[in-house]
């Protein structure tokens, strides 16, 4: 199906190829999952499949890509899209047209297939995917796990036979993914449709591969599933459980690792984890007391009441849209706030102050955290906010030391990898020493590394006797990070308490160890370590 | 009946009646034309984007009759007799031109650029009215497939315009976050910097996006000699047949004949190259009665205009000079009437999905 020949590709100003000497082979009806840290090559290899590189990006090509008996370097993008189904990171960045029925149709159109067929094959996607109610509804007012399955959809009227996702999942919230996911092996399983995906949350794909391809450093590895997980640098975490136990083959789905953890849980049984919740009752560093906030006659948030603790880690969770980001917004006092009251441990209310004292006392990290950014360099960022608050020259620059070590300083913000943006986002905003730090979705687009580096930076302000608030979709950084969950829904807040209580209670939200040592409160590899010290029944 | 009317429907009347605009300066008869555009707009407008921007088009319309007014003053040629604004008149060097700023503002001369800025005020908002009443991306749906490389670049620029505005207000709101102490210029990159690069960034996956399904495609046997000839046929054709057409001393048959069959050498040549960009369309927007009614309507008050000035042409002028009350021209008027018709004949659009609020709490 797809033949790789000795490829390398290399952009015109880069110091190095970004794909060297690639050979591979993938078989019709595969699953390929395509692992590698940011900046690896992942999307590179990805767009080389339908020939989006070079014709689109530049750059020079050696070596040959063949897809379905089409080379790449004689055949542009449009000339393979009767065969390859493209789906990216952003749905909504690549909708040509208003309505679904109207974007299924759109690549048949372009592909000249008779009216007749058309209708059909909408009707027969629209029921595949479960999105048959849909079919007038204006692309931007769907969910994103509905943009997403309309993406899929869109490419799959044209009957491709292979299909490229490049993060399908990375913006979704868990049960969205989920319903992305599963429309995906459907399509494996039913249609023999090759899929290959890139995915920074393996947890969640992993368990469906025939193949892995491990991308380092432009270099591609190529094996199954087990064979790659056991020395890969990327692990998710009933992976990373396996190598501990060291089991042989390597789980790499719940089922498995459930079947080999029997002996796990016994001993856990045997010595009941001591863990408690050490912390006792903190003093509340941000209370916000009925806080509601109403876009015309839409109420985002409906009179939450909810206190972070000073020094704890707080996640806030809740699908796509049910008011996570406008109770940051409210919470910080740049955004709109109809009613209700936010306090500060002095009383003060963020909302009533200047932005620029606000920003001294509640920090928040967007979600489009570049949006911050607008200087050329990375330097000149640093600057900036040292100049804004007075700090002597260098004091944001070693910060951004201490969370992302060795991003050249000449460097423009945009060619930063996502994770290093965050980290200079977050150099600028704790450059003003805020009391409070809130962050947007931070793990957007990072991979392990790079959200273990995140978990301790965090830990470390949460140290200093911060309240740290952060929303995010991704269970296993929750169960790694937070101390506490706060769940919204619809506005409301439903569920309030320690995240090992919160998270591991709902099948949505649990952790993949929380599911394989279940009914033991264990989230993570770190904590299951501590319960069963070292030689004990491995 | 309810259904979108062809947008091309909208357009043409759109332009008829931006063209009867052109041929006036009778401010009974551009009211009447705004009156028209106005109320087809709101009898037949949905609720999308579009559909709400026909205010801006308005103001669009207010701020070139300003401009022109304010022009006047400064620079403009003040006859009449009757003094509203007594001003100083600075006379410029000879070698500036001789040009002679402000001087003492006059009724007649205001009124003569005040009109002459209606005129083209309306011109806009028919245009406006056009984009209100068909949405740009279902015009595009009709474009001709030889012109897919224009085509693309169209969807892109009207499918990211609207994302053009949303990161502006989201970069405005980021901007907050950082203190928002910036000075004028700064702030001004501050703001303009992520927003170019985010719309820059969603343009070129949009594009990637389209070209990857498959828009433009070829098919492999170009059209021979036959497209090319055509279209320089064409092209040549309209060019004198323009040129006859408004030479009064060149024969008349080097005029309308020749720019109607340039032309249709131009159609023809743009069908013979779409049909080496196969295509299919899902859903044939239908061309029935009512669009050939609207169309109809907007050529009849074109033409009854056209016969006025014909007739006459005076009574479609403003008398400045002695300062008169306006003709009202019967005809004309009743041609412009006419073109109101498709507020009541045609099919209501169905309605778009009215949930701009829930994008915004998004942002």
């Amino acid at each position: 199906m797809i033949s790789l020949r000795q490829l390398t590709i290399r952009y015109a100003d880069a110091v190095a190829p970004t794909l060297r000497d690639v050979y591979l082979e993938i078989d019709e009806g595969e699953l390929v999952v395509v692992i590698g840290r940011t900046g690896s090559g992942k999307s590179t290899l990805l767009g080389a499949l339908n020939g989006h590189v070079p014709h689109f990006t530049g750059g020079t090509v050696h070596g040959s890509v063949v897809v379905a008996g089409r080379d790449t370097a004689t055949h542009r993008p449009r000339d393979l899209a009767d065969i390859v189904g493209v789906v990216g990171q952003d749905p909504l960045a690549g909708f040509v047209t208003d309505t679904v029925e109207e974007e299924l149709a759109y690549g048949m159109e372009q592909l000249a297939l008779p009216p007749a067929t058309m209708r059909k094959r909408v009707e027969e996607t629209l029921d595949l995917l479960g999105i048959a109610d849909l079919r007038a509804a204006p692309l931007r007012d769907l969910s994103g796990g509905q943009q997403q399955r309309v993406a899929i959809g869109a490419v799959l009227t044209t009957h491709p036979r292979l299909l490229v996702l490049d993060e399908p999942t990375s913006a979704l919230d868990p049960t969205g993914a989920e319903e992305v996911l599963a429309t995906i092996t459907r399509l494996v399983h039913d249609l023999g449709v090759t899929v290959v995906i890139a995915e920074h949350r393996l947890e969640r794909v992993l368990q469906y591969a025939d193949h892995v391809l491990d991308v380092v450093d432009g270099q591609v590895r190529s094996g199954s599933p087990a064979e790659i997980m056991r020395t890969s640098r990327i692990a998710p975490p009933v992976v990373a459980l396996g190598r501990w136990a060291g089991w042989s083959p390597l789980p790499v789905s719940i089922r498995d690792a459930r079947r080999a953890a029997a002996p796990l849980r016994t001993a856990l049984s045997l010595n009941p984890a001591s863990r408690g919740y050490g912390h006792g009752p903190a003093a509340p560093g941000l209370t916000a007391h009925r806080v509601r906030v109403d876009y015309g006659r839409v109420r985002a948030v409906a009179d939450v009441s909810v206190a972070f603790a000073a020094g704890r880690i707080t996640a806030l969770m809740g699908r796509n849209g049910s008011g996570k980001s406008s109770l940051l917004w409210a919470l910080q006092g740049s955004g709109p706030r109809t009613g209700g009251t936010v306090r500060l441990p002095d009383g003060s209310d963020p909302r009533d102050l200047k932005p620029a004292d606000r920003r001294r006392r509640v920090g928040l990290v967007p979600q489009n955290a570049t949006d911050l950014l607008y200087l050329e360099s990375v330097a000149a960022e640093c600057h900036c906010a040292d100049a804004d608050y007075g700090h002597a020259t260098g004091h944001t620059a070693a910060l951004l030391e201490t969370f992302a070590p060795g991003i050249p300083p000449e460097r423009h913000p945009r060619d930063l990898s996502a994770g290093q943006q965050l980290a200079l986002v977050l150099a600028v905003q704790l450059s003003a020493a805020p009391d409070a730090l809130l962050l947007d979705e931070p793990t957007r687009g990072l991979d392990y590394p790079a959200k273990a580096a995140l978990t301790t930076t965090l830990r470390a302000l949460a140290a200093q006797g911060h309240p740290v608030v952060v929303s995010t979709h991704d269970v296993e950084f929750v169960a790694d990070c937070a101390d506490e969950v706060v769940v919204l829904a619809e506005g409301e807040l439903i569920a309030q308490g320690p995240s090992a209580e919160v998270v591991a209670a709902s099948p949505a939200f649990a952790p993949q160890l929380a599911k394989v040592l279940a009914p033991h409160p264990i989230l993570t590899l770190a904590q299951l370590q501590q319960a069963l010290p070292q030689g004990d029944s491995r | 009946m309810i259904r979108h009317l062809h947008p091309a429907a909208w357009w043409l009347w759109a332009l008829t009646l931006a063209a009867t605009a052109g041929l006036t300066t009778n401010p009974v008869l551009l009211a009447a034309i705004i009156g028209v555009l106005v109320a087809v707009v709101l009898a037949r407008r949905d609720g999308s984007p579009w559909g709400r921007a026909f205010r801006l088009y308005a103001v669009l319309g207010a701020v070139i009759v300003v401009t022109r007014l304010v022009l006047h003053v400064l620079v403009g040629l003040k006859f009449g007799t009757i003094t509203i604004l007594p001003l100083p008149s600075f006379h410029l060097p000879s070698w500036a031109a001789g040009i002679e700023l402000l001087g003492t503002v006059r009724l007649e001369g205001a009124l003569g650029a005040a009109l002459e800025g209606a005129r083209l005020g309306t011109m806009i908002l028919a245009i406006g009215a056009a984009n209100a009443l068909a949405s740009p991306k279902r015009l595009l749906k009709v474009f001709p497939a030889a012109l897919h490389e224009i085509g693309a670049a169209l969807v892109v620029a009207v499918t990211v315009a609207p994302h053009l505005a949303e990161s502006v207000v989201r970069v405005r709101r980021a901007r907050l976050l950082r203190g928002d102490d910036a000075r004028r210029l700064k702030a001004f990159r501050a703001l303009a910097m992520p927003v170019l690069q985010d719309t820059l960034d969603r343009s070129l996956a949009l594009a990637a996006a389209m070209d990857g399904r498959g828009y433009g495609r070829r098919n492999a046997s170009p059209r021979g000699r036959v497209t090319p000839a055509l279209t320089l046929l064409g092209l040549l054709g309209a060019c004198v047949g323009i040129y006859g057409v408004l030479d009064t001393t060149t024969p008349r048959l080097l005029g309308l004949p020749v720019l109607v069959a340039g032309l249709v050498a131009c159609v023809g040549g743009l069908w013979s190259a779409g049909r080496s960009v196969p295509r299919t369309i899902y859903r044939r927007e239908p061309w029935s009665g009512p669009e050939w009614l609207t169309v109809a309507s907007g050529f009849v008050a074109l033409t009854a205009t056209f016969i006025v000035l014909q007739q006459d042409p005076a009574s479609l002028g403003m008398p400045l000079l002695p300062l008169r009350a306006p003709e009202v021209p019967v005809v004309a008027l009743l041609g412009v009437a006419v073109a109101a018709a498709p507020a009541v004949l045609t099919p209501v659009p169905p309605l778009a999905s009215t949930r701009p609020v829930a994008r915004e709490a998004a942002l």
